[in-house]
Order: C-alpha cells, then structure tokens, then sequence
C-alpha cells in the first residue's frame, strides 16, 4: 500500500526532449518553414547574391574571377550598346504595357458582357498565355519571316503592299514586331485578372448608376474604373515586372538583333555572360536591372496601399 | 409625385414566365407594398416599374405616361437596394449628390439638397465618411437619402430592411413610414415579410407565382383574405386550416375530416355537404370551459401572450392565448372559437365561402 501511495504522489516522469520538441510550436513552426526556406535560400537568395558578387569580379567562362570593385560598372557606364538596351527595355515595357492594360481592359469589359458561348472566349483568350513562349515565339518568327510572312503574303494578295514587309530586319520594325508578339503574349493576363476584378463589382452599383441618370461611359468613368483601380495596379505591376525582364520571346525571335535594335537588358546579359563568356560582366547588366525593378515594386508598394474607401470600421 | 398604373403586365424570361398579367393601380401618394413569398416576381415586378427589365407585354404607367419603352434615367424615379448599393469609393455627401452632378445642377443647390436630405435622415455627421465606416442601419439611410435627394415622383424599395438585425428593421420600419408621412412621394416597397407590409402599407398587394392573390388596405387582408393563399400568408403565426365538410343547418356547422363540430356564422345557400376550408387565427381560439378538448403538444411562452400547440380535429393546431397557461404537453385544454371571427374556403378551389 505504502508503495503504491508513494507512486501516486510522485509528480509524473517528465515528457522525454523528442515529445517536449513535438508539442513546442516554434520547433514545428521552423519544421514546416524548413523545406520552402532551404528552397528560397538555395534557388533565390544564393544566384542573386552570386549574381552581384560576380558583377564585382572579372570573372570568365572557366576562371574564377577576381574582385575588380566596381571596373564593370564603370565599363558599362561608357558602353553605347548598354545604354541601347536600356532605351530598349524601357521602350518595350512603356509601350507593351501601355498596349497590354488598354487591350486587356477592353476584352475584360467585353467578356464581362453577357455574350453566347462566354466560357468559350473565356478560355480561348486565356491561349496564348498557356502556350510555351518558346513556341508562339517561333510561331511569330514564321510570322515576321522575310520570305514566308503569312501577314506580308496577305497584304499583298489584298494589293496594299507590293512587296515584303522586312519585319525583323529593321531596327524600328523589328521593335514594334517583338512588342507586337510580347503584348499578344502579355493580353490574357491582364484581361483575365480584370475580368476577375469586374465581376466583384455588384451589378447593383450600374443599377443604381443609371437610375441615377450615369451613360455608360460614366457608369465606366465614375464606377467601373474607381473600383477597378486596386487590382489594376496589381495586375499592371506584374505585368511591368514581367515585361522588363522578358528573354525568351527576344531570344527566339531576333537574339537582340538588327545590329542590337531589340536587346533588352536581359537578353544582352546573358549575351555577354554566355556566348561572350563575360561572366562579371553579364551580372554587371543583370544587377543594374534590380534599381528599375525595384522602383517599379516600391511605385507598387505605394500605389497599392489601401484606398481610403477600403479601410472598414475604425475612423 | 406621380400615380402608378400596371396594366396587365406580363413578362418572361425565354419560355419561363414570371410574371402573368398583374393589374395594379397606385395612387398619388399612396404607399405600396408588394408582398409575397420568394420567387413570386415581386421583384421583378419593382425592377419592372424601374426600366431595369423589359416588359414583355402590357403596359406601365407613371403619372399619364406610358413608360414601356422610357429608359430608367428619365422616369424620374428613385430605388433603394436590398445591398443598399452604395459606391463604396464615394463618401457618404458623393454618394448622395452623384445623380445631381450627373445632372449638372449647381453646386449651391446640391449642397442645399444634400444638406436638407442629411437633416431630414440625421445623417449630418456621417457627410464625410466612407460607406465601409458605417453601421448597416446608416448604410440603409444613406441609400434613402440618395433617393430623397433626386426629390423623384417616385419611390421604389427592393426589399430594404431583410440586411439588418431584428432591433433595428422595427425601427427603420418607423423611419420609412414617418418618412412616407413628411414626403407624400408615392412609394413602391417590396417585401416578403407580412409583418413590414402590415406595419406600414396604405395598400397591400400580395403576390404568388406571378399573379396577384389580393389587393387591399392590411386590416382588409387581415379580416377578409379572399383565398386561402392569403390566408395562410398573413397574420403570424398562420392562420389554422382545418378540412372537412358544411353540414345545413341552423345553425349551419362545419364538420372536419375526424368528426369535430364547428359553429359557422352565415353559408352560402345550397353548400349542404360541401368540402371545405375552415379557417381559424390562432389570436383567435378562446379557452372556454364549456369548450371542446384540445390535447396540448407545446407550449410556447413568449411573456405577453402563450402560443399553444394542440392536437385539435384530427391535427396540429396553433392558438395564441393572452393568458398565462401552465398546461404541460399532453394536458388538455378545453377551447372554443367565435363563429363570427372565422374563414371559410372551398376545398377546390380556395376562394373564400
């Protein structure tokens, strides 16, 4: 009896370290976090900080580099065909943005609509975005050929022109073409993401505007936009951000060619870095891409602060 | 201020017809309520007299005009939603005074407008807020100022109360009718809930699967249902249908299906053996002494009145007493009803006897 009044009284055996680690909700916390912060370390932090530490170096296909401070830099700064690649991105990403939000939003209203075979066109809209860039771009490299161009055929059959249109070829043309074939690319994003957006918007709110006397075009101007606004600057973010850093599609289609015409940054560092086998100065272009990208992220930050109308409850 | 005028009305949606030739006339002034269960095109009805939908044939009037084909804007009339449909980015006085900019009018007379509406709704203090930043009671009288502000020949609610809590539906219901009482401006409201339109209707239009069951002042409806549809409808809790057949007599008496007799006031000549409804309210069953045995199933005490159930003639049967009853279930209570305060409907067809 003593005995097992003895066990009794005993405070129970304290919980082994493995148990104690299974009910600590740090240590879970951390274990779930482990396998998406090893993956951002290893595929996200590790190549961009190897990127700016390679754009202080001299670094070549085949031989480490050494650290040469800022010598790249100063190289690019003085180098015209940086500076055409910078007027080049720049001019591609206004433009193909500009194209892309005035497009986007214009198939987002007219799906919005109520039309036969809406989830046809829904989803038809969405195929240019599901394709593989790699492949709309040698679509429209067969597109812009000098010789086989479908559209240069058309319009000559049709007699408007007589001969053919030297699409990538030229340097204004060629950047209008890879524009074209980028804000193609680019359209279903956008008008899917505002389709989404103008279907939040309460038919109600038109209904009350035209009891309220409001034309379409002020339904548009004084409730669709306002509302719409939010997720235009989300959405045009991305798309900004996407456009600016675009490769692919340039590479496919003229490899940053007539004579440099169409290199974006992107593509002229991976030109430098991979067949120039310029390793330090390849990232040298790359990381002067992170200041616009990240004036355009913080243009974001900002724009995107809840509008005062969306606050609730507290004044 | 404007009359109303619905003249055999019908419309359809492809091969689905929601409404089916409804005649309602609306006077200057009066204040309408459409009221019927969900889906019987009350709405429809109201978005109708809108411009929202099109009519598929007859004809609406407002004033003398035939507004058929006259678009929302220009009908000179004034809607409050269900969701209120405010624009959440327009602060309250924008909200406001959008269809007055829309207009053009004046700065210096939206602000008096503006201001007069903010008075009338004591809405002053909210001026310069959201309408995220507002209750759903002030939410609901910003969407009534809108209205008010457009000073409209007519007003037309859309089920305006059913977003709000029990507490404060009773006390908008007050505001919306001593509203009614300062504007006179003719007023179209639509509801499912009986107790809205009792409460505050000139006139009650009730509804059912697109047609128009009864038109009439509430107490009309109340003491005078002209089928069983609206007797079921109105009142709460239901009106008690008990089934059976008129025995002639003198006094004539209603027999239901188990054999219980019921006293009947006056019957039609030649109903002798006829099917029929007997309706009774259950404000109207009396504990009598001399009464007849009603077996008690629940008890329901609400602190003013008691509602009963008791298994009467064959069923359940509702009463609602003003005294305190301390029966339990399966006790019996002994009731009678007053022949003079009862329905009676035919069984085919449903229409008061």
């Amino acid at each position: 009896m003593t005995d097992h009044a003895g066990t009794a009284g005993r405070a129970p055996a304290p919980p082994s370290f493995l148990s104690r680690l299974g009910q600590s909700r740090n240590a879970l916390g951390l274990a779930f976090m482990l396998p998406a912060g090893v993956f951002l370390i290893c595929f996200l932090a590790y190549p961009l900080g190897l990127g700016v530490w390679l754009g202080f170096t001299d670094a070549r296909i085949g031989r480490t580099g050494q650290f040469i401070g800022l010598e790249n830099y100063q190289f690019l700064w003085i180098d015209a065909v940086f500076w055409l690649s910078v007027f080049n991105t720049l001019l591609y990403t206004i433009t193909a943005s500009i194209l892309k939000f005035g497009l986007g939003l214009w198939l987002a209203l007219i799906l919005n609509q109520h039309l036969p075979f809406k989830a046809f066109f829904r989803a038809i809209v969405l195929l240019p975005w599901v394709v593989p860039t790699v492949l709309s771009g040698i679509a429209f490299w067969w597109i812009y050929d000098s010789q086989f161009s479908i559209v240069s055929w058309s319009l000559i059959k049709l007699g408007v022109i007589d001969h053919y249109i030297n699409f990538l070829g030229e340097a204004n043309m060629a950047r209008a073409s890879v524009i074209a074939a980028n804000v193609w690319r680019g359209i279903p994003f956008v008008a899917i993401s505002l389709l989404a957006g103008l279907q939040t918007i309460s038919p109600s709110l038109h209904e009350a505007a035209t009891l309220d006397g409001a034309t379409p075009w002020q339904r548009f101007r004084y409730v669709t936009l306002p509302m719409l606004s939010p997720i235009i600057s989300v959405v045009m973010t991305f798309s900004v951000l996407f456009t600016f850093t675009d490769f692919q599609l340039i590479y496919v289609l003229t490899k940053g060619g007539p004579v440099n015409a169409t290199h974006l940054m992107a593509t002229l560092s991976f030109q430098r870095a991979i067949p120039g086998g310029q390793l330090g100065e390849g990232a040298a272009i790359a990381v002067a891409m992170i200041p616009f990208l990240l004036a355009a992220i913080l243009f974001s930050f900002f724009g995107l602060q809840r509008r005062k109308w969306q606050q609730g409850g507290s004044d | 201020m404007a009359s109303v005028q619905i003249r055999d009305v019908r419309k359809s949606f492809g091969a689905v017809s929601i409404i089916k030739g409804v005649d309602v006339e609306i006077r200057e002034g009066e204040f309408v309520i459409l009221v019927g269960p969900s889906g019987c095109g009350k709405s429809t009805l109201l978005r109708m007299i809108a411009g929202l939908e099109h009519i598929t044939s007859g004809d609406i009037l407002i004033g003398d005009r035939v507004v058929n084909n006259v678009p929302p804007k220009e009908r000179d009339i004034a809607m409050v939603f269900q969701n209120y449909a405010l624009y959440p980015h327009m602060k309250v006085a924008d909200n406001m005074a959008f269809s007055l900019k829309l207009r053009k009018a004046p700065q210096s007379e939206i602000d008096q407008r503006v201001k007069r509406a903010a008075e009338i709704l004591s809405l002053t203090p909210l001026l310069d807020r959201y309408p995220r930043q507002l209750s759903g009671g002030q939410r609901q009288r910003v969407a009534m100022g809108r209205a008010i502000v457009r000073d409209p020949q007519v007003f037309l609610f859309d089920e305006p109360l059913s977003n709000l809590d029990a507490k404060l539906r009773v006390q908008m219901r007050t505001e919306i009718k001593e509203l009614h009482q300062r504007l006179k401006t003719t007023t179209v409201y639509v509801t499912h809930d009986q107790i809205e339109a009792m409460t505050m209707a000139d006139k009650i239009v009730v509804m059912h699967d697109g047609i128009v069951e009864q038109v009439g002042a509430p107490l009309e409806l109340y003491d005078r249902p002209a089928n069983l549809f609206v007797a079921g409808f109105i009142g709460s809790p239901a009106m008690n249908m008990l089934k059976g057949k008129i025995k002639a007599g003198n006094p004539a008496t209603f027999v239901a299906n188990d054999g219980t007799t019921l006293p009947l006031a006056v019957v039609p000549a030649g109903s002798d053996g006829r099917p029929a409804v007997f309706g009774i309210r259950p404000e109207h069953v009396r504990l009598d002494p001399n009464g007849q045995p009603a077996k008690v199933v629940v008890t329901e005490p609400t602190g003013a009145e008691t509602h009963v159930v008791v298994h009467f003639a064959g069923q359940e049967m509702t009463c609602v007493f003003r005294e305190r009853i301390a029966a339990r279930p399966g006790d019996t209570l002994t009731i009678s009803v007053d022949p003079s305060v009862t329905h009676l409907f035919d069984a085919e067809s449903g229409l008061r006897l």
